[in-house]
Order: C-alpha cells, then structure tokens, then sequence
C-alpha cells in the first residue's frame, strides 16, 4: 500500500515535469482562476468595511427639552440601553452641547456673539442611539413614540427626534446595503463558475492527450487506482503551483492598490488586510486550488476509465 | 489452457444492420503452444484476441482461460487478467513520456512487484531483447524494431503465461521482423503460450507451427503445421 502510494505520488511529480508546457498551461489558467477568487475576496472585504462605516455614520439623536432634568435624561439613555437593537448611547449634556456648538461656530463671529447675548444656555442635552443594524431604527422609533418621547407633545421631555427627518436617508442606505449584498453575491458566484469551468476544461484537455496512455496502461494490467493516482497527484501540483503564483501576484497588486484604496473608500487599506488576514487568505486560495485540481483530474480521468 | 465455445460476436450499427465480426467459434489452444492466426483484414483476428483481454465481450458463448470464464470477470479482476497476459501490437504501445527502463518497470510496478524484483529483472530483460545500452532512452528516440523489442520486453517480464502478439511485424523491415519473430520463439521454448496474428507468409511458413486461418469471422482451417494459405 506504501509502495503504490509511493510509486503514484512519484509518478506523477514526474510526468508534472516531463509534460512541461502542458503543466505550465493548466497552471497559468488555474491561477487565473485563484486569481478572481482572491480578488473576491477583497472586493468583499472592501465593500463590508464601506458598509460598516457607512452604518456607524447613522444614528438617532433625541433633543430634550432644556428643562429636563439630568436624572430624567438618564432614566431615558437606560430603557433604551435595556433594548436589544440598541448597540450603544451616547449622552452629551447641556453644556458640552454648548462647547461643541461654539468650536463647530468659532470662526462664525456673529452667531457667537448672538450666543453671548443671551443669559442662559440655549441648548437642550441629547442621546445618540446607534442600532445594531440600521434596519433596527424604525423599531427604535416606534418605541420612542409609544413611550411618549417622539418629542413635540405637551410635556414631554423630549423636544424632538431626529430620525424623523434622517427616515429616507436611512431606508435609502438599507436599500444600497440589501442591494450591494446581492450584486456582489451574484458576480462572486458568476466569477467563481465561469473560472471553475474554464479550469476544467482545461485539465481535461490536458488529460484527453493522455487517453492513448490511460489505454495501454489498462492494457498492461494496472488497477484504477494506480492509473487515476498520478493524475490526481498532477491536479495537485496545479493547485500548489498556481495558488503559490497566486499568492506571489496579489501582493504587488495590493500594494500598489493599497493606498488608493484607503485614500477612495477612507476605511481600510487593501494591502494591511492582505498582510493581517495572510494565512487566511492562503488556506483558501491553496485550498480551492488543491480541491479545484483533484476534482478536476478526477472527473477527466474517469471518461477514459471505462473498461 | 484457453477455450472459445461457440463464440459469436455482432456489431449493431444504427440499430439495424447487424455485422457478424466473429461467427460460432470454437477452438482450444494448450499450454505452451505456438499459435498463428492469419487471415485478411477484418476476418476477426483481433476480435478474437481482444475478448482474451476482456476489451470485448462475445454476443454469445463463453472465453475461457485456465477454467476461468473472463467475461464473468468483475471490473476489479480484469487488471489480474490482463497481467497474467503479456501483449504486443502493430503500434508498440510504449507510454511516450516513458523511458525504456520506466516502460517495462511500469508493468511491473502495476503487478505490485517490490522494488528490488524490479531492479533486478528489468535489465535482464532488456539485455535478453538485446536493449542494454538504450535503457534511458525515450520511445520517440529509438527506432521501430527497438521500439517492439521494448514492447517484448515489457510482455514477458511478469512471466504471463501467454503472450499476444497482435501483428508485431506489421511496421518492421525484414530483418527487424526476423529479429522478433526469433525472440517470440525464444519465449515460447521458455514455456510461454504464444498467439500471433500476421500478415506475413514468410513467418508463417518458416515457423512450421499451428495455424487457424480465418475468414469473415469464421475459422476456416486449423492445421497442426500450418503454412500460410489464403
């Protein structure tokens, strides 16, 4: 059994060898193929963390009225810490609003001296929900409005709530994201395919040039398994090879698309990603290709199998 | 040691037509003989030789080989078969990307043989097909008589009890065709079974052995020392 396995495992880093331009050929196509995969990958990656940073961008901001207490305000901030589509709240005091209207109005002269005129702090304190996913907002709002805190009514505490005028903003960006999912889930697949079908052909183009062989090895009386072996060992070595290409290629290309890419969608640097996420990105791309060329060696060989 | 009982083989083409390559055969060859089959292109010759490899199966009747019915072989027993066989062709079927040391040690590796036996009986061999100094050689570089005495080479080295030699000469001048012919009867007084199918009157007449002649898939003479009349 060691000695089969022996024998295949060299038979076939030799005809890898021997069939040189043939080898080169299944090799260049399958990391073509290794090649969109990776680039999936990124594509991916990239638009999750636009995504993610978009939705960080949104929140609901509740005003209160400048009456309301501070034990009020944080009564409110702990009910809806309590929710579960609440990621995090944010509370900023009457004051602090001030400091953040005056240095956002600091080199506006006129409105801070329409600010000095007045004796008290005109400004209200307010909360900062942020949602787990931005789908959650409309439930975030129901509650507000059933508790009596979608502001404007009589005696309430809260002034108003912005998600009122954010609503289309937001169920814009919930459509972009649902949207993008799906596209980007579409061409991956469509990408992925095409690739695949392309390598396997072209494996089974480099093992129609065997047939001959794969008839007179029948012939001499060998077993399945040692004629099939040596193919698979081949497929093998297409899928180390051009994941190693692969590999090789992705990083001046992240490289040099690193800064662009940081500099474009301000959120994550493609090259970064490929250096962190490395040993990931390696285990799929060898993997893929390892799985790619034995499923492919496989298939081909079983054609011409056939006692 | 082989038997064809009331063979018959019929090819269908487009479901209609029906073409008879080999009609009610029936014929027994004994261990150690020396066994020529002639006859005109498409009288059934290779038919015959190919249901003893399991390549094809009879219409009707039954191939035996040493009691054992091939055709009730399963998919997993035919390699055994076929290494028990030694086989030579017209067209030398040597693995191009092979080398003639690699040829031969490749039926030996398929029959399980441990390394040492193949270290030791591949350049026996070649030295016995007169090849010793081409054992690094790749098919494409040698020419058609080495190329069939590699094929000999690679027959005879699992010891078959029969060897098939499919119109050997067919591709090799007369002197090159000599040279097979005369280590075919080399193996043969070794003990092994020989069936020969040839085109070649002069062979045929100065082997002196059995020949079958056929005819439209019917054998249509079988003498015990035959000589080459069609």
């Amino acid at each position: 059994m060691f000695t089969t396995l022996r024998r295949i495992i060299r038979s076939g880093f030799i005809s890898f060898w021997r069939n040189g331009v043939v080898s080169a050929a299944s090799v260049l196509v399958m990391t073509v193929t290794l090649f969109t995969l990776g680039t999936t990958i990124f594509l991916g990656a990239l638009l999750h963390s636009s995504l993610e940073y978009l939705k960080e961008k949104v929140d609901v901001n509740i005003y209160f009225v400048t009456t309301a207490s501070e034990d009020e305000i944080m009564g409110v901030k702990t009910a809806l810490d309590t929710l579960p589509e609440v990621a995090e709240t944010v509370y900023t005091s009457r004051d602090q609003a001030l400091e953040d209207f005056k240095k956002r109005h600091e080199n506006d002269y006129t409105t801070l001296q329409a600010l000095e005129e007045l004796d008290d702090n005109p400004l209200g304190a307010s909360v900062s929900v942020r949602a787990k996913e931005t789908s959650q907002y409309e439930s975030i709002a129901r509650y507000l409005e059933d508790h009596g805190m979608a502001g404007g009514s009589e005696g309430s505490i809260v002034e108003s709530v912005n998600f009122y005028q954010n609503k289309t903003a937001i169920e814009k960006l919930n459509g972009i994201i649902d949207g993008m999912d799906k596209i980007s889930f579409v061409v991956t697949v469509f990408l992925v395919v095409i690739s695949v079908l392309i390598t396997f052909n072209t494996v089974r183009l480099a093992i129609y040039t065997a047939r001959e062989e794969i008839a007179i090895m029948r012939l001499v009386g060998a077993d399945n398994i040692f004629i099939r072996g040596p193919f698979i060992v081949e497929g093998i070595l297409y899928g180390v090879f051009a994941a190693i290409m692969t590999l090789l290629a992705l990083y001046p290309v992240t490289k040099w698309l690193g800064d662009e890419t940081e500099r474009f969608f301000g959120t994550m640097n493609i090259f970064e990603y490929y250096m962190q996420n490395f040993w990931q990105i390696l285990f799929i791309i060898a993997g893929a290709g390892i799985v790619l060329g034995i499923l492919s060696s496989f298939l081909a060989v079983r054609r011409y199998l056939r006692v | 040691m082989i038997r064809f009982d009331n063979v018959s083989k019929e090819y269908r083409d487009n479901g209609n037509s029906i073409t008879n390559a080999l009609y009610d055969i029936t014929l027994g060859v004994e261990q150690g003989e020396f066994v020529s089959i002639v006859g005109h292109s498409g009288a059934g010759k290779t038919t015959l030789l190919k249901m003893l490899l399991a390549e094809e199966s009879p219409s009707t009747g039954t191939v035996f080989f040493e009691e054992v019915d091939i055709h009730g072989l399963s998919n997993k027993e035919i390699p055994q078969l076929r290494r028990r066989i030694g086989t030579v062709f017209q067209d030398f079927k040597l693995l191009p990307n092979k080398t003639a040391y690699e040829n031969i040690a490749f039926a030996m590796e398929a029959a399980g043989r441990s390394d040492e036996e193949i270290a030791a009986d591949v350049p026996q061999a070649l030295e016995l097909v007169d090849l010793g100094d081409k054992v690094w050689n790749f098919p494409h570089q040698l020419s058609g008589g080495e190329r069939q005495r590699i094929a000999i080479a690679r027959a005879i080295i699992n010891q078959p009890d029969l060897l098939i030699a499919d119109e050997p000469t067919g591709n090799l001048d007369p002197l090159n065709t000599q040279d097979i012919i005369d280590v075919l009867r080399k193996i043969n007084e070794l003990g092994t079974t020989i069936l020969l199918t040839t085109h070649n009157k002069g062979v045929i007449d100065n082997l002196g052995r059995r020949v079958i002649t056929m005819e439209g898939g019917r054998i249509i003479r079988d003498d015990k020392h035959g000589r080459y009349v069609l």
